[in-house]
C-alpha cells in the first residue's frame, strides 16, 4: 500500500521566482515620483515621531536633574552639562512609602481588573457567538447598548451604592467599577472575533468528541489569541492610566499612582523632582506589558484551516 | 463499524420548510453510499443529521443497534470529513490527526502509534510537524481524511470532500478514497453534487431532489433504469437527450415518432415495457443517451437493413472533438421537454436562463426544435454544417410520462 503518486503530485507550491523575468520597466518620471514620494513620507514620519517623543525625552532628562537645576534652566541644557544628571530623584521617590504603596495599589487594581475582564468576556463572547439560548440576541443588544453609557453618568449613583455596600474607597470597589465598565466593549470585541471563526472548526471539534468547554479551551482560546491579547493590553493601559475613577472611588489608602502624582501637583512653583520620575516609573510598566504581548498580534492565525 | 438506518427522517425548519422529507435509507455495514443531487436538495442536511450537527425533526436514526436521535455528535462515534477540511490551524498535522483520540483520553503512546500508522497510509509521514497553512490543498485534504480514519469510527461521513481540489487532484483523491474505504471497510455516507464522483465511488447511489429521495440503486442500475425524468437527466454526462414524442403501431411494427422522424422499436422493448402499449399514440417523453446514437455512415448495425428504419436525419450544428469521441449537436423537429424537473436540472447546471429563453410553446404553429447531443466514434467524418444521419439504438431508449415524469414500465 503506497501513496507515492499522490505524494509527489501535490507538493506545496514552490515560490515563483526567476520565471517572471523581473519587474516590468517603469518610466523615469514615475520612478522619480516614487523615490521622492517615499523620501518625503519618511521625513514626515521622522518629524512626527520626534514631535511625539520629545516631551517624553524631556520628562526623562528632567527626572534625572535636581530641583534647583530644573527650576533654573530648561531640561535641554542637561544635554550639554551631563554632570547635572543623577538618579537621586528616583532614589528619593522609591524611598517614599507613600509613593511605593500607591505603585502597588495601581498593580493591585490593574491586574485583577484586566484578568477579570478578559476571562469573563472570553466566556461571554463564546456564549454569545456560538451557544444557543433563548434571548441571546436581545441580551447581546443590551450589552452593545451599554457601550454608549458614559462613565460620568454612573459616578454618583455608583458612589451612593458603594457607600451603601461599604466598599467606597476600597481597592475592590475600584476594580469592580473598572470591570463593569470594561466588559461591554470587551464582550463586543471578543464575540465578534469568535463569531468569525469558521463554524466547521467548531463542528469538527464537536465530532472529534469535544464538550462545550473543551472546544472553548482547545479551539476558541488559541485561535482567539490575537484578539484576547489586544483586549488585555487595552484594558491594562486604560486601568493603569485611569485618573477619574481613582479620584472618585479611591481614598488616600487605596489610591493608585495617577492620583498620588496628581495630588503632588501644585498651583505655584513645581516639584518636578517628584512628578517627573513618578510619571516615568508609571510609564515603564505599560511599555513592558505592551512589548511582552505585541508578538501575539500575529496576523493570519487562521490560515490553512478551511479552504 | 455499523449499519446506518434512516427511517422517515425529516428536517423541518421553523418556517415550515421541509429540507429533508421522510428520508428512508438502509446503509449496510461497510457499504459506501453516495448522496447526490443539485444544491439545495437536502443531501448535506441529511448528512448533518446523521452526524448529529443538525437536529432530527421527525423520524428515527439508528447507528448500529442504537437509536441516536438524541445522542450528541461527540457520542455517536462517527467521523466527518468537511468540505472545507476544518483543520485546526494552531495545531500541527500530528496534533490535528490525534485531536479526537486525545479528547477521548487515549494513552499518549497509543495516539502516537495510531497517528504514525495513519500518516503512513496517507503518505503524510514527512509533514507531521507542519501546520495546515504550510500544506497544499491535497495534503490538507488527506489530513482531514486522517483525522477521520484514526478514530476508527463506526461510520465515515463525507461532505463534498473533493470539491476544493483542482480537477486532476480530484481524480487522484477519488481513487484514494475509494481504495481506503474498501481497505478499511467502514460504512460511509458521502455527499456530492458531482454525478461522476457518485457513480465511481458509490456501492449504491441515492439521488435526492428538493428534500425527497428519488431513487437508491447501484450506479449501473441508476444509469440504465432511472425511475423518473429527474434521475435520468441528472445522471450521465453529457445529459440524456429529452424530447417529446409518441409511440404507436403501424405497418405491423411499433414505432417511436420524434417530430418528422419515425424510428422502429424492437419487440423486446414492448415486452419489457408493456406500459407503452397502453399509451400508444399519446404524447410522452423520450430519452436518448448520447452514446446510444451513432453516425449511420459508419455502418456496424447488426440488423439486416443496416438500421435504415431508425435514423434521425438532421444537420450537424456543432461538432466537439474530444479525441476519444465526437460530441455532435444537431436539431430535431420535436418539442423540447420543459417540466419542473428539466428546469431544476438546468439550474443545477447553471443554465436556468437558457432553459427559459428556448422554451417553445407546446403544440404551437411554428415547428419546435430540440437540440440533441450524440456521442460519435472519432472515426466519423461528420462536419459542422453538413447533413448527418444518426442511427439510434432504439432498444435502449427511455420513456417517461409527460405528467409527473415517472418512467414507463408497467
Amino acid at each position: 500500500m503506497t501513496t507515492t503518486p499522490t505524494a509527489t503530485a501535490d507538493a506545496p507550491p514552490a515560490p515563483q521566482g526567476g520565471a517572471a523575468g523581473g519587474a516590468p520597466k517603469r518610466s523615469l518620471a514615475s520612478r522619480i515620483v516614487s523615490r521622492v514620494g517615499g523620501g518625503v513620507l519618511q521625513v514626515l514620519l521622522v518629524v512626527v515621531a520626534v514631535f511625539w517623543l520629545l516631551p517624553t525625552l524631556g520628562l526623562f532628562v528632567a527626572s534625572l536633574r535636581d530641583e534647583a537645576d530644573n527650576n533654573a534652566t530648561g531640561w535641554w541644557t542637561a544635554l550639554l552639562a551631563p554632570a547635572q544628571l543623577s538618579l537621586d530623584s528616583y532614589g528619593r521617590l522609591l524611598g517614599d512609602s507613600g509613593f511605593t504603596s500607591s505603585f502597588w495599589n495601581t498593580v493591585w487594581i490593574t491586574v485583577p481588573s484586566t484578568l477579570l475582564v478578559v476571562v469573563i468576556a472570553s466566556l461571554a463572547g463564546y456564549a454569545f457567538a456560538w451557544m444557543e439560548f433563548p434571548g441571546r440576541d436581545w441580551l447581546f443588544l443590551v450589552v452593545v447598548g451599554l457601550l454608549v453609557v458614559p462613565v460620568q453618568v454612573a459616578l454618583i449613583p455608583v458612589a451612593q451604592m458603594y457607600g451603601f455596600l461599604g466598599i467606597f474607597g476600597s481597592i475592590g470597589g475600584v476594580i469592580l467599577f473598572h470591570v463593569a465598565f470594561g466588559l461591554p466593549f470587551a464582550i463586543f470585541l471578543l464575540r465578534n472575533f469568535f463569531a468569525g471563526i469558521p463554524r466547521d472548526l467548531l463542528e469538527a471539534a464537536r465530532m472529534d468528541g469535544g464538550k462545550e468547554f473543551t472546544i472553548f479551551r482547545r479551539v476558541i482560546i488559541p485561535l482567539g489569541g490575537p484578539a484576547i491579547a489586544s483586549l488585555g493590553i487595552f484594558q491594562f493601559l486604560w486601568v493603569w492610566n485611569d485618573l477619574l475613577i481613582a479620584m472618585v472611588f479611591a481614598d488616600t489608602g487605596s489610591q493608585p499612582m495617577t492620583r498620588a502624582l496628581q495630588s503632588e501637583m501644585r498651583q505655584f512653583g513645581t516639584n518636578i523632582d517628584v512628578l517627573a520620575p513618578g510619571a516615568f516609573l508609571s510609564l515603564i510598566v505599560p511599555l513592558v506589558v505592551f512589548f511582552a504581548f505585541q508578538r501575539y498580534y500575529v496576523a493570519g492565525t487562521l490560515a490553512g484551516s478551511v479552504k | 463499524m455499523a449499519e446506518v438506518v434512516l427511517a422517515d427522517v425529516s428536517k423541518v425548519y421553523p418556517d415550515g420548510t421541509r429540507a429533508v422529507d421522510r428520508l428512508n435509507l438502509h446503509i449496510a455495514d461497510g457499504e459506501f453510499l453516495v448522496l447526490v443531487g443539485p444544491s439545495g436538495c437536502g443531501k448535506t442536511t441529511a448528512l448533518r443529521m446523521v452526524a448529529g450537527l443538525e437536529e432530527i425533526s421527525e423520524g428515527t436514526l439508528r447507528i448500529g443497534e442504537r437509536t441516536v436521535n438524541s445522542v450528541p455528535a461527540r457520542d455517536r462515534d462517527v467521523a466527518m470529513v468537511f468540505q472545507s477540511y476544518a483543520l485546526y490551524p494552531h495545531l500541527t498535522v500530528r496534533q490535528n490527526i490525534g485531536f479526537g483520540l486525545e479528547l477521548r483520553k487515549v494513552p499518549k503512546e497509543e495516539i502516537r502509534r495510531r497517528v504514525d500508522e495513519v500518516a503512513k497510509t496517507l503518505g503524510l509521514e514527512d509533514h507531521l510537524d507542519r501546520k495546515p497553512r504550510n500544506l497544499s490543498g491535497g495534503q490538507r485534504q488527506r489530513v482531514a481524511m486522517g483525522r477521520a480514519i484514526v478514530r476508527e469510527p463506526r461510520a465515515f461521513l463525507m461532505d463534498e470532500p473533493l470539491s476544493n481540489l483542482d480537477a486532476k487532484l480530484r481524480v487522484q483523491m477519488r481513487a484514494e478514497i475509494s481504495r481506503l474505504q474498501r481497505q478499511l471497510n467502514v460504512t460511509t455516507v458521502y455527499v456530492t453534487h458531482d454525478q461522476v464522483e457518485a457513480m465511481t465511488l458509490g456501492d449504491r447511489v441515492a439521488v435526492m431532489k428538493k428534500g425527497v429521495l428519488q431513487q437508491v440503486a447501484e450506479p449501473q442500475e441508476l444509469y440504465d433504469r432511472p425511475v423518473n425524468l429527474f434521475v435520468a437527466g441528472f445522471i450521465g454526462s453529457p445529459a440524456m437527450n429529452l424530447l417529446q414524442g409518441s409511440v404507436s403501431s403501424a405497418d405491423g411494427a411499433w414505432w417511436v415518432t420524434l417530430g418528422e422522424n419515425r424510428l422502429r422499436l424492437p419487440d423486446e422493448v414492448l415486452q419489457a415495457r408493456p406500459g407503452l402499449r397502453e399509451r400508444a399514440g399519446a404524447e410522452l417523453i423520450v430519452g436518448i443517451r448520447p452514446e446510444d446514437m451513432e453516425d449511420a455512415e459508419l455502418g456496424g448495425a447488426d440488423d439486416a437493413d443496416g438500421g435504415a428504419d431508425r435514423l434521425l436525419r438532421s444537420k450537424a450544428d456543432l461538432v466537439e472533438a474530444l479525441g476519444s469521441e465526437l460530441l455532435v449537436h444537431f436539431g430535431v423537429a420535436a418539442p423540447r421537454v420543459v417540466t419542473e424537473d428539466t428546469k431544476e436540472l438546468a439550474s443545477a447546471a447553471g443554465a436556468a436562463d437558457l432553459a427559459d429563453i428556448a422554451t417553445t410553446p407546446l403544440g404551437g404553429d411554428t415547428a419546435p426544435e430540440s437540440v440533441l447531443v450524440a456521442r460519435f466514434s472519432p472515426r466519423s467524418a461528420v462536419r459542422e454544417g453538413a447533413p448527418v444521419a444518426v442511427r439510434v439504438d432504439t432498444s435502449r431508449l427511455h420513456y417517461f410520462d409527460l405528467d409527473g415524469g415517472a418512467a414507463i414500465w408497467e
